[in-house]
């Protein structure tokens, strides 16, 4: 951080006195109190095929878990939701309901406010978890032993269904601590008080799942190893790399990756602590964008703006998203392309963009016009990648499909002992719940493969 | 504005709404809060001997309700005053003089002997009450020592104690009857044997409401031990509709004056049981849950009602359905409906599929050309209504007449002469 020549630019912990920074990073959605769930749950209409269940990536029975938290069944609610998405908890906060299961509920036709699904999963969760009452337990044990790379979402979920169906798994987990996105990359306003770990420990207590901390795969051991070691793999390693502006300039002082600073922000005890920028601008248009623009303005950044090479239509954000962000005091400008970083004695100070927009047919184009933002940091939060070079002969062993690895609808990869799933598959929906869902659905498939084996084999 | 003046057994009162003997009418304090609310009369909480009964101190009511604690059901275990008869007169006394366009009732109940009658009945009526109400009804613990429902099930009894009460009144005398019994119109005979001005009913229904899920005894209990009370409240309305109509209807008691008693919560509630034969209401639960001041909404609402009707006084809607009440057997087996959906209205819950399809006639869709979509199938609807009744959204589906063709159901044309089961071929009894 050496500035000794230049003026610095305006970074610095503690633009807010520490009250107000916890009362910012208090929960964004509040739990319901049982009067609350037991009302909201009675707006449910039961519905045929149900909407919202469909609308659910991890298929959970929604109007059966309502159904039971209006009976105070709270436990065979939570047996409901966990039994199809081990993290449900973490959903219930982290979801976007608003695209998925509430944006089908019925009573957006007839009232236009949806039974508050999300809320509703998290008072039927929350209770079982905090509680530490363990709903699940293992089959039979039989013998047969899965690699589990990555310890997000999807792994999690996998190793979890393996387990409970009597196999023993190994997770290897490149980070200190288990959790992947949950525990480092989820904004900390979505999930206070170490929510993440409470999970990952119910998760974890159903036992058979040993987990190797600070284990990568490409340094510590590779697939081949893995193959060789176990009867089944399952990759879930995500995608550790960040895209880069391609700027030319992306390395300079004060352009930071949105991904790391959201993990340390999550990581740290104490938030008044982390240096925030006067001016904090803020590049993409997903939910990365939107988390590390709102956080900056709760550590007391003045000016916040996100740039958007599109319109509101095509963030990858939803519009709830959005509006928070808006209501928290961000500033979202569309239609601004980065074309250069402005420096001023090595650097930053300020982004000059080309206004955009899309030609007759339909494809984004500068429009010859420019303008400045200011700036004292610049958080890239334009999309993220899997990292191959530093994964080992990985890459030479899979098909991949758009750089990342091809799977079939059961999540198998092209070799036949080994799964994927998560943000590392192709054509999933960047999604925790849909992660849950790909681990869910590989360790199903993981288990006929293994049965299969030992039916051969006696 | 309608006129909401009532007039019962030529007792008027400046509406048709009194209070009930319970709880509300305990004392002056209550009753006269509630004319100062606006109710227009009370039958005081029934009077008994000297020494008067002692209540337990424990839990006397408890409730079912829905999930936002709405009541929906109420029980009681309170019996009859616990306050010396002495008092009681002197109230009533008091009250009926500061009052006097209201209507006061004293509610009596007197051991089944002459004697008590000849007592007690020229005392209470000089405290200048409007009339006297039996209860014959009160089902708990009255009822163990022979008096309340154990009187009011026997209709040889009843008649005995109203001609004991007749023989000594000079006012009318309305008797309570209790729909704890098998047919209300027996009860409803011996009262108008014995001399009977008018019934009022019902009752409470026996009941208990439910177990403590911890302890696994009955709730609400004294000292872990429950009694079993009386049920009144929203869920009871229909079953005193149905004696209501059944006494309205009835040749040989058709023209008994009938005080409505049951579950009235709003004025439409009045309205059913004014329209199904009562001349008059009477409310307790719903005071014991909202208080006195829903008496506002009872009587504007009724007053809204009336004039939207075009009706000048409360007495034009009396008994106007009763005609519209019959039995079964009359009911017209060539009339033909077919439930229906409005599309621009429906929300596609598809519920109607769903109950249609488990319980019902399998008679609506859930797809329609691959899309989720909700339709009758005439063919096979037989017009039973579930599905009109669960729909969550009101107007959405409806029950549609036809008056012509075939029914796509049976192939049969639709006949318009009314045919009913006294004269359908499949009748074993028919023309015997």
């Amino acid at each position: 951080m050496g500035m000794t020549e230049q003026a610095p630019a305006d970074i610095r912990p503690g633009r807010l006195g520490k009250a107000e920074i916890v009362a910012n990073f208090s929960e964004m959605h509040p739990p319901l109190s049982r009067p609350e769930a037991l009302i909201e749950a009675d707006r449910c209409y039961f519905c045929f095929d149900a909407p919202c269940t469909t609308a659910c990536p991890t298929g959970i029975d929604v109007p059966g878990f309502i159904q039971k938290i209006r009976s105070d069944n709270v436990r065979g609610s939570a047996q409901t939701i966990l039994s199809e998405n081990i993290m449900g908890g973490m959903c219930s906060r982290v979801c976007p309901t608003e695209v998925l299961c509430e944006q089908v509920c019925v009573r957006n036709t007839l009232e236009d406010r949806p039974v508050r699904i999300g809320l509703l999963q998290r008072y039927a969760t929350d209770s079982i978890i905090e509680n530490g009452l363990q709903l699940f337990q293992r089959k039979e044990s039989t013998g047969k032993r899965i690699a589990v790379v990555g310890a997000g979402p999807a792994s999690l979920s996998c190793a979890h269904r393996l387990a409970s169906l009597g196999h023993r798994v190994t997770v290897f987990n490149r980070d200190e601590k288990p959790g992947g996105l949950n525990e480092y990359g989820i904004a900390a306003y979505k999930t206070v008080d170490d929510f993440a770990q409470k999970e990952v420990d119910y998760i974890l207590e159903i036992g058979s799942i040993d987990v190797r901390n600070g284990a990568s795969l490409g340094v510590d051991f590779s697939l081949a190893d893995l193959r060789k070691e176990y009867d089944a793999v399952f990759l879930g390693f995500g995608m550790a790399g960040v895209n880069d502006l391609s700027l030319g300039n992306g390395l300079a002082k004060g352009v930071i990756d949105a991904v790391e600073y959201i993990s340390r922000l999550r990581q740290a005890a104490d938030k008044s602590e982390l240096p925030v920028g006067r001016k904090v601008l803020v590049i993409g248009g997903g939910m990365t964008a939107i988390d590390v623009a709102v956080q900056s303005k709760f550590l007391g950044a003045e000016e916040v703006t996100i740039a958007y090479r599109r319109g509101a239509q095509q963030m990858g954000a939803s519009r709830l998203e959005q509006e928070h962000a808006l209501t928290s005091g961000v500033c979202i400008r569309h239609w601004l392309a980065p074309e250069r970083l402005l420096l001023s004695a090595g650097r930053l100070s300020a982004v000059r963009f080309e206004h955009t927009h899309l030609n007759s047919s339909g494809k984004l184009q500068g429009s010859g016009e420019y303008c400045e933002l200011d700036a004292d940091i610049v958080f890239t939060a334009i999309g993220q990648r899997v990292l191959w070079d530093t994964l080992g002969d990985t890459a030479k062993l899979l098909e991949l499909a758009q750089a990342r690895i091809a799977v079939d609808e059961n999540r198998k990869t092209s070799l036949p002992d080994v799964w994927a799933g998560g943000d590392c598959v192709d054509g999933g929906e960047d999604l925790t719940v849909s992660a849950v869902q790909d681990g869910k659905l590989a360790a199903i498939d993981i288990d006929r493969y293994l049965r299969r084996i030992m039916d051969v084999g006696e | 504005m309608a006129n909401l003046s009532s007039e019962f057994l030529g007792i008027k009162s400046p509406n048709p709404f009194w209070l009930a003997s319970a709880p509300p009418t305990d004392k002056a304090y209550n009753v006269n809060r509630a004319f100062e609310a606006g109710w227009g009369g009370a039958v005081w909480k029934t009077l008994g001997e000297d020494p008067p009964i002692v209540n337990v101190s424990g839990p006397r009511y408890g409730v079912s309700y829905g999930n936002d604690r709405r009541v929906s059901g109420f029980n009681n275990i309170e019996l009859i005053t616990d306050r010396p008869l002495g008092v009681n007169l002197a109230e009533m006394r008091q009250v009926k003089r500061d009052w006097s366009d209201r209507a006061l009732v004293a509610s009596v109940m007197l051991p089944m002997e002459e004697a008590s009658w000849a007592r007690y009945v020229p005392m209470i009526e000089d405290t200048g009450v409007d009339a006297f109400e039996l209860n014959l009804g009160c089902p708990h613990g009255m009822s163990e020592r022979g008096m309340g429902a154990a009187v009011g099930q026997v209709p040889e009894y009843i008649q005995r104690a109203t001609e004991g009460c007749k023989k000594y009144a000079c006012i009318p005398v309305i008797v309570k009857l209790t729909p704890n019994v098998a047919d209300i119109l027996p009860p409803a005979r011996a009262a108008r044997a014995g001399g009977a001005d008018a019934v009022s009913l019902i009752n409470t229904v026996n009941s208990i409401m439910r177990v403590d899920y911890d302890t696994l005894s009955m709730y609400p209990a004294t000292d872990g031990m429950g009694s079993h009370g009386g049920y009144c409240g929203p869920g009871v309305k229909p079953i005193a509709l149905h004696m209501i109509a059944e006494i309205a209807r009835s040749r040989d008691t058709a023209d008994l004056p009938i005080s409505g008693i049951g579950g009235i919560t709003d004025w439409r509630d009045a309205v059913d049981h004014l329209a199904l034969g009562a001349a008059n209401v009477q409310v307790c639960t719903a005071v014991m849950v909202y208080g006195f001041k829903i008496i506002d909404d009872l009587r504007d609402g009724l007053n809204n009602f009336l004039d939207e009707k075009g009706m000048s006084a409360v007495s034009e809607l009396v008994g106007k359905a009763v005609p519209s009440v019959t039995d079964w057997q009359y009911l017209n087996l060539n009339h033909i409906e077919k439930a229906s959906i409005n599309q621009d209205l429906c929300i596609s819950c598809g519920r109607c599929h769903l109950v249609c399809e488990d319980v019902s006639h399998q008679a609506i869709t859930c797809e329609v050309n691959g899309e989720r979509c909700f339709e009758v199938i005439d063919e096979a609807c037989v017009g039973c209504n579930l599905c009109v009744s669960i729909c969550p959204v009101e107007g959405c589906m409806t029950m549609k007449q036809l008056s012509s063709g075939t029914d796509p159901r049976t192939g049969q044309a639709i006949v318009n002469e009314k045919a009913d089961w006294t004269t359908h071929p499949n009748n074993p009894m028919r023309g015997k």
